[in-house]
């Protein structure tokens, strides 16, 4: 696997790059938690966090010219694990210049392809809405708790009254998992684009509907794979969204994470437009492999490393 | 009592919930990538035995259930109560038909049993897999059928019913599979 996704790149001349696993800084976002590590060199002690992902060193290379990269690597997520969760993993990222969402859903397509023989079925993409409304009878974008309430106690899904109470992003999360992401891509591949504004931190705002995001997510046999963005290049709302997932992690009292000034630098000397897409290599094994199990497919997971 | 987490969540587990005991049969961690996390748990009610599936946010926690599963031996019904008693303690406890349930079928004095206890109460009552039974009445057998074929109902020195095989004669003892119902073997006395 790994082998053929370095030779479909190389002919399309993607350029493989390798970035610090290890960072000053951490991600912001409230539902990932970050490792911590000591970095020691007396006098001087310091705070170094695994990344949860590779997308701010990548970026960080874009916006100094790098053009189009990628990268096989390492992430780690705190208290992750289960049948399709392992806090270590391997991401398969990369990046796009001049590529928009449909450009990169188009080169996803044509990975999948190559690396599944042309042996799945035909690849769908769905607006997020769309999909929503058909599994749900719900308007994703527009919350009302009494309609989604009476959906769940119709679904028998009284948990999610209590659990989500007037909290948008939680109820679509919670109704997305169970009720919507089980049935995507029985044996297809199946890409969901348009994503509510409210789930999403480093996609832009499309142009024409600032109610969607321009993200895109990536479902075989309801299995999440994948997550993209038509990134966000400007210096100063990014800014403004680290802060804000800041204080929400505050609120919430969750480990202080370190905002990344160096992104926020970056981007303000210029990200070139782009589309970015991250893939679980594991999960996509899994596929591959037809394993029932992320362990499955690992050498050791966490409880035997 | 201890509390736990949805980390903690193991098969096998008890816990307290809508304050009926139960016990953790599966546990699933679905999160989406950029999503709250959450686990999805098979438990069963202790005192039901139904079997429901609950969602949690992850992290959130429960209290535990004080319920232990304890090795008695079952003594005698007194109409309206059965009794049990530890081997090593002598200490005795007794459960009313609800709690028995169906176990009732399977009881003989004497007997080693399961009783499931919380709060050093009784809550259920599990017989051993295999028991030895008096068959107190059955159809006469025809010599010379072997265990092939499709047998005969026998009642049991309990009041259950289980199909035997032709040969198998009034006043005999076998062997039953309590978790099937079903015949094993004659026992020779």
């Amino acid at each position: 696997m790994l082998s053929r996704i370095r030779a479909f790149f190389a002919t399309r001349r993607v350029l493989e790059v390798e970035t610090p696993l290890l960072s000053h800084a951490s991600g912001t976002d409230p539902q990932l938690a970050f490792f911590t590590s000591n970095y020691n060199t007396p006098p001087i002690t310091q705070t170094l966090f695994l990344q949860t992902s590779p997308e701010f060193a990548m970026k960080r290379l874009l916006a100094s010219g790098s053009g189009s990269i990628y990268q096989i690597c390492k992430a780690f997520r705190n208290g992750e694990v289960g049948r399709f969760h392992n806090p270590e993993f391997t991401i398969l990222e990369w990046y796009r210049v001049g590529f928009d969402l449909t450009h990169l859903m188009d080169e996803v397509e044509a990975l999948f392809n190559d690396l599944f023989d042309n042996q799945l079925g035909t690849p769908q993409r769905i607006a997020y809405s769309t999909v929503f409304a058909h599994h749900t009878g719900l308007d994703a974008l527009t919350f009302s708790h009494q309609a989604y309430c009476d959906f769940a106690k119709r679904e028998n899904l009284h948990d999610a009254i209590t659990l989500c109470g007037e909290n948008h992003a939680l109820w679509l999360d919670f109704l997305f998992s169970f009720c919507v992401q089980p049935h995507l891509g029985k044996n297809a591949l199946c890409m969901i684009y348009d994503y509510p504004a409210c789930q999403s931190s480093l996609a832009r705002l499309n142009v024409n509907n600032p109610l969607l995001t321009e993200r895109v997510e990536v479902f075989i046999n309801g299995v999440e794979l994948g997550n993209g963005f038509y990134e966000l290049t400007h210096a100063a709302e990014q800014n403004a969204r680290f802060d804000a997932e800041i204080s929400m992690r505050k609120n919430e009292h969750l480990p202080l994470a370190i905002k990344d000034t160096r992104l926020i630098s970056a981007l303000e000397a210029g990200l070139p437009d782009c589309a970015g897409i991250a893939i679980g290599l594991d999960r996509l094994l899994m596929m591959l492999e037809k394993s029932a199990a992320i362990s499955d497919v690992l050498s050791f997971d966490v409880t035997r490393a | 009592m201890a509390v736990y987490s949805t980390n903690e969540f193991r098969s096998g587990l008890k816990i307290m919930l809508d304050n009926d005991p139960c016990a953790i049969i599966e546990n699933e961690f679905v999160k989406p990538g950029k999503g709250q996390a959450f686990n999805r748990v098979k438990i069963r009610n202790l005192k039901t035995a139904r079997v429901i599936e609950r969602t949690f946010k992850s992290g959130d926690t429960l209290e535990g259930a004080d319920v232990v599963d304890m090795e008695m031996q079952y003594l005698y019904n007194d109409g309206e109560y059965r009794h049990f008693m530890m081997q090593d303690t002598f200490e005795q406890y007794q459960a009313d038909a609800k709690i028995v349930g169906d176990a009732a079928l399977w009881l003989k004095d004497q007997d080693m049993c399961t009783v499931t206890l919380w709060n050093d109460a009784p809550l259920a009552v599990t017989p051993a897999n295999f028991v030895e039974l008096d068959i107190v009445e059955t159809d006469p057998g025809v010599r010379g059928d072997t265990s092939g074929g499709g047998g005969k109902p026998a009642k049991l020195s309990t009041g259950a019913v289980v199909r035997v095989p032709l040969f198998v004669q009034q006043g005999e003892i076998i062997k039953v599979d309590t978790r099937t119902a079903e015949y094993i073997s004659r026992v020779k006395e």
